[in-house]
């Protein structure tokens, strides 16, 4: 008998041959794959710049602007193209920290809309605007409650109610700072359940009524189309958001973009900027 | 007090029975897929029947028409399977320490069996080594111990000298004759070797049916089924008697023999029989390159013989016949050959077979003298 | 680079050369964000950074819901992959797809559907508030979101496992005695136990990460519901370097962890 470690079984374990080939044209698959993946990568960097010259044409501008304002300003892009023939806005939303970051970055963009006079701020030290930021509009905070406000809150007092569920953004959002400012202009301790990253996140829990309450802005109420009732309080005076606007340093079409900022400012503007809850500068 | 089978499952095509008297081993031959393999899954519980039961010890294993069905853990019925399947995680001694450990033994009773037990197949040394670090006939014996430590009434072993190396068989068959000695036991086996030396019985499946079954040496002898005969090396071929030592087979024509002395009386005319005749006994001769050339048998003793006439009467069978296949087997090259619907091999020196200058379809005779070929009732 | 990935055992490997650029660059394109983070760490202030009470709070509840989910996937993923692979079950192909949902499903659908069923106003928050038990906004929201989304990864790793093992180990077990419960700690356990290993470390690395599912389920207040992810983005508004520094210590944490649980298998399956 052979003695010492011979191993029948791991012969036995080699795998079928056919099975080993279909591997190996799954791999070349795999592999053919991503080489393509790699080729529309590099393809698609020049394409980028290319986003750069056509802006250079003036007939199209690049927009970046806060997520709050996408309902408003898809609306202000269309009528600004209606009023001037052949020119194209093109819309970029996001946090407003995320586009600073964005354009810090180099993203190509003509007019910055942010959310708070924070963010403008970070892109005014950074030079990336040109001349100096202007107010176009103002928000306001309001309570949101689930339809019915099933738990009948009527002052931002009555949020530091023992047991109520209620829902802020986290101090560090700009929702946030500013529910803060209000609560402690008037004198108020709110023990929220949750911080949440976002208006859409504090909303989210309104609507599915996790929450009794939330704090978020008089458009973002609106915005919901009444999934969520609003309740106006005074203290909201004390943290009133201004929304500032700025053309950028980088801009090509510097015209079209200084027209784009009149128009945001101007009576259609705020005629847009009003119905959908917003505040005058 | 013994094994009782019977059993249907369409799927796999089987329906055969299976009885094992206390004490005894049965050796179960087949071609592949005979539904072998089948058999020892119902028995033990792996697999469940569509219709049939089974009794050990007067037990019921299962019964499909009042629903009794025992579990595989309770049966008693230990499978030694075609590959050892130590648990590759235990060492060897806990591998043969399973069975009492999981019948409730302590750890150290169910050591001191599992020692005894390695004892037993001389694997004692090999008590702390892991399964990877066996030869596969170190593997094998370490399997038996282990399925004879968790003491089965029943004792399942399917091929266990199947994939071993030619060095370690011997070693195993006489351990395997120790063990099974008055223990109650079936063995899956392809060689008529294994049969022969640790079986009492032999039951033949050919396509999920029971083709024979009888005493080993008997039915080895006197093969009713074509692969009970391909197993001893027999040539086989069946037919219906003309006369007493007379077969008519359907492509030979008329096969003249005798009839064995021992085997009690001679088929009746008109009976169904075989004749069986070994490959050594058949000479070959070219066929078309004139009746004088002419090659020895294997034998030797076919070697005077020319060629004549196909003989009326002679004590000599010769058929037509065309090469399907040469085989080098040792010494000797045996010829793989269709007369008619009937294969028929004979063995040659490898020198006669060059001589004749065989090759697949060449056209030759084959010649057996009648005292040569036996003949009995099927 | 062929040469160099030579392995230590000397038998032929059978890949065709050009195998390694792909894979070289598919390790470049895995690897250099990692080093697009450290170019970017606060070296002089990273200690200040990651030992905040917001940022330690938030590692300390990361670790301990991740753990806590794995630990639940461990107690249901296991029978899942068992019934999955070896269960008479009808329907098998369904079954496995409804079970690996959670894969496909972005994690802010699946916080979303938690928060549908186990919100005050779900179909099961329901009835678990009428008994005063409410899970938004609790630590246990946490760990079941991450329970959501990892569960499929253990399931998937361990009934591969299962399925490659086959099961003539257990058929080999029964004919010896062992009634199914012995069979499954004293043999199927053992034998998958690298397989389930994997399915840990990658349900853990997952509820490491776990962001949406979260955030969406559980909310998002420092100690209870901000998990590291959750800081990492918040800080991010902020403070840039600090969600850089937090990021690091997620990714260091990660990779200790699978480090730790493939080495010790590694070691493992030399001494065997």
């Amino acid at each position: 008998m052979k003695q010492g470690p011979v191993k029948e079984d791991t012969v036995k374990q080699v795998p079928m041959n056919g099975r080993a080939v279909r591997l190996r044209s799954k791999l070349a698959a795999a592999g053919v794959l991503t080489l393509a993946l790699l080729l529309t990568a590099c393809g698609a960097m020049p394409r980028t710049g290319g986003g750069v010259s056509t802006s250079s044409t003036s007939a199209s501008i690049t927009v970046f602007a806060a997520a709050s304002l996408k309902a408003t300003f898809t609306d202000l892009a269309h009528q600004f193209e209606a009023a001037h023939g052949g020119t194209k806005v093109n819309l970029s939303f996001g946090g407003s920290s995320d586009l600073v970051a964005q354009l810090q970055s180099g993203a190509p963009a003509d007019v910055f809309a942010s959310a708070d006079e924070a963010n403008m701020t970070k892109a005014t030290n950074a030079e990336l605007v040109s001349g100096s930021p202007q107010i176009f509009a103002t928000n306001v905070l309001e309570i949101a409650v689930p339809k019915g406000n099933p738990a009948g809150i009527h002052s931002l007092q009555e949020l530091a109610k023992p047991g109520l569920r209620l829902v802020l953004c986290a101090q560090q959002v700009p929702c946030g700072s500013a529910s803060h400012k209000a609560a402690d202009a008037a004198g108020v301790a709110l023990k929220p359940v949750s911080e949440e990253q976002s208006v859409t996140d504090v909303l989210g829990k309104v609507i599915s009524g996790d929450a009794d309450a939330g704090l978020v802005y008089v458009t973002d109420v609106k915005g919901t189309g009444g999934k969520v009732d609003g309740v106006a309080f005074p203290e909201s005076k004390a943290a009133v958001n201004r929304y500032p606007i700025a053309m950028l340093r980088q801009s090509k079409a510097s015209s079209v973009a200084q027209d784009f900022v009149e128009f945001v400012r101007g009576a259609e503007g705020q005629k847009v900027l009003g119905n959908a809850g917003f505040g005058a500068p | 007090m013994s094994f009782r089978l019977r059993a249907a499952l369409a799927d796999r095509g089987l329906d055969a029975g299976l009885h094992v008297e206390s004490g005894e081993t049965v050796a179960v031959l087949g071609p592949n897929g005979a539904g072998k393999s089948t058999l020892f899954a119902l028995a033990a519980g792996l697999v469940r029947a569509d219709e049939g039961s089974a009794e050990l010890d007067g037990r019921v294993l299962f019964d499909t028409k009042s629903g009794a069905w025992v579990p595989p853990h309770a049966r008693g019925v230990a499978l030694l399977a075609q590959e050892p399947l130590l648990f590759p995680h235990l060492t060897v001694l806990e591998n043969v320490a399973f069975g009492p450990r999981a019948g409730g033994a302590s750890r150290a009773s169910a050591r001191a069996t599992a020692e005894r037990w390695l004892r037993e197949v001389d694997a004692a040394e090999l008590a702390d080594r892991r399964p990877t670090q066996l030869s596969g006939g170190q593997a094998r014996r370490v399997a038996v111990a282990r399925a004879l430590a968790a003491e089965p009434s029943l004792l399942l072993l399917d091929e266990p000298f199947a994939a071993l190396d030619a060095g370690a068989a011997p070693a195993l068959r006489r351990l395997l004759r120790r063990v099974l000695a008055g223990r109650t036991a079936v063995i899956i086996t392809h060689e008529a070797l294994d049969a022969h030396l640790l079986a009492e019985r032999v039951v033949v499946l050919e396509g999920g049916r029971i083709a024979e079954q009888g005493p080993t040496a008997a039915l080895l002898e006197r093969p009713r089924s074509h692969f009970a005969a391909g197993l001893s090396g027999l040539n086989f071929v069946r037919g219906r008697t003309t006369a007493p030592a007379r077969l008519a087979v359907a492509g030979l024509g008329e096969v003249f023999g005798v009839v064995p002395s021992e085997a009690g009386e001679a088929p009746a005319t008109g009976e169904d029989a075989v004749a069986v005749f070994r490959p050594a006994d058949v000479a070959v001769y070219a066929s078309s390159s004139g009746l004088g050339a002419s090659a020895p048998g294997a034998d030797g003793r076919g070697g005077q013989d020319s060629m004549e006439e196909p003989p009326h009467g002679s004590p000599r069978n010769a058929w037509r016949a065309v090469v399907a296949e040469l085989e080098p087997r040792g010494a000797q090259v045996r010829v793989h050959a269709r007369a008619g619907d009937a294969a028929i091999v004979a063995d040659l020196t490898p020198a006669a077979a060059a001589e004749l200058d065989l090759a697949p379809g060449a056209a030759v005779v084959l010649v057996a003298k009648a005292a040569a070929v036996t003949v009995y009732a099927a | 680079m062929p040469g160099s990935a030579r392995p230590r055992s000397r038998a032929y490997s059978g890949l065709p050369r050009w195998v390694y650029v792909p894979a070289a660059l598919g390790a470049l394109f895995v690897l250099v964000p990692f080093v697009g983070i450290l170019t970017r760490v606060d070296w002089l202030h990273f200690v200040a950074l990651i030992t905040s009470d917001s940022s330690l709070a938030a590692l300390g509840l990361s670790l301990e819901t991740a753990l806590a989910s794995t630990v639940a996937c461990l107690v249901l993923g296991v029978p899942m992959a068992l019934v999955l692979a070896r269960g008479p079950v009808r329907g098998r192909r369904w079954l496995r797809s409804l079970v690996l949902l959670p894969l496909v499903l972005p994690p802010v659908v699946g916080g979303l559907a938690l928060l549908y069923t186990f919100g005050r106003l779900g179909f099961v928050g329901r009835w678990l508030d009428v008994f005063g038990v409410q899970l938004a906004f609790t630590t246990t929201a946490v760990v079941m979101a991450q329970t959501f989304v990892s569960l499929p990864f253990l399931v998937v790793s361990l009934e591969g496992a299962l399925r490659t093992a086959g099961g003539r180990y257990e058929a080999v077990a029964a004919t010896l005695g062992a009634a199914p419960s012995h069979v499954f700690w004293r043999v199927t356990l053992p034998l998958v136990l690298p397989g389930l290993a994997s399915g840990l470390v990658l349900s853990f690395a997952r509820s490491l990460g776990e962001f949406g599912a979260t955030l969406t389920f559980a909310g998002s207040l420092q100690g209870v519901t901000r998990t590291l992810p959750l800081e990492v983005y918040l800080q991010r508004e902020v403070d840039p370097d600090a969600a850089v520094a937090l990021a690091l210590v997620l990714v260091v944490v990660a990779a200790l962890v699978v480090g730790l649980a493939y080495g010790r298998r590694a070691a493992g399956a030399v001494a065997a």
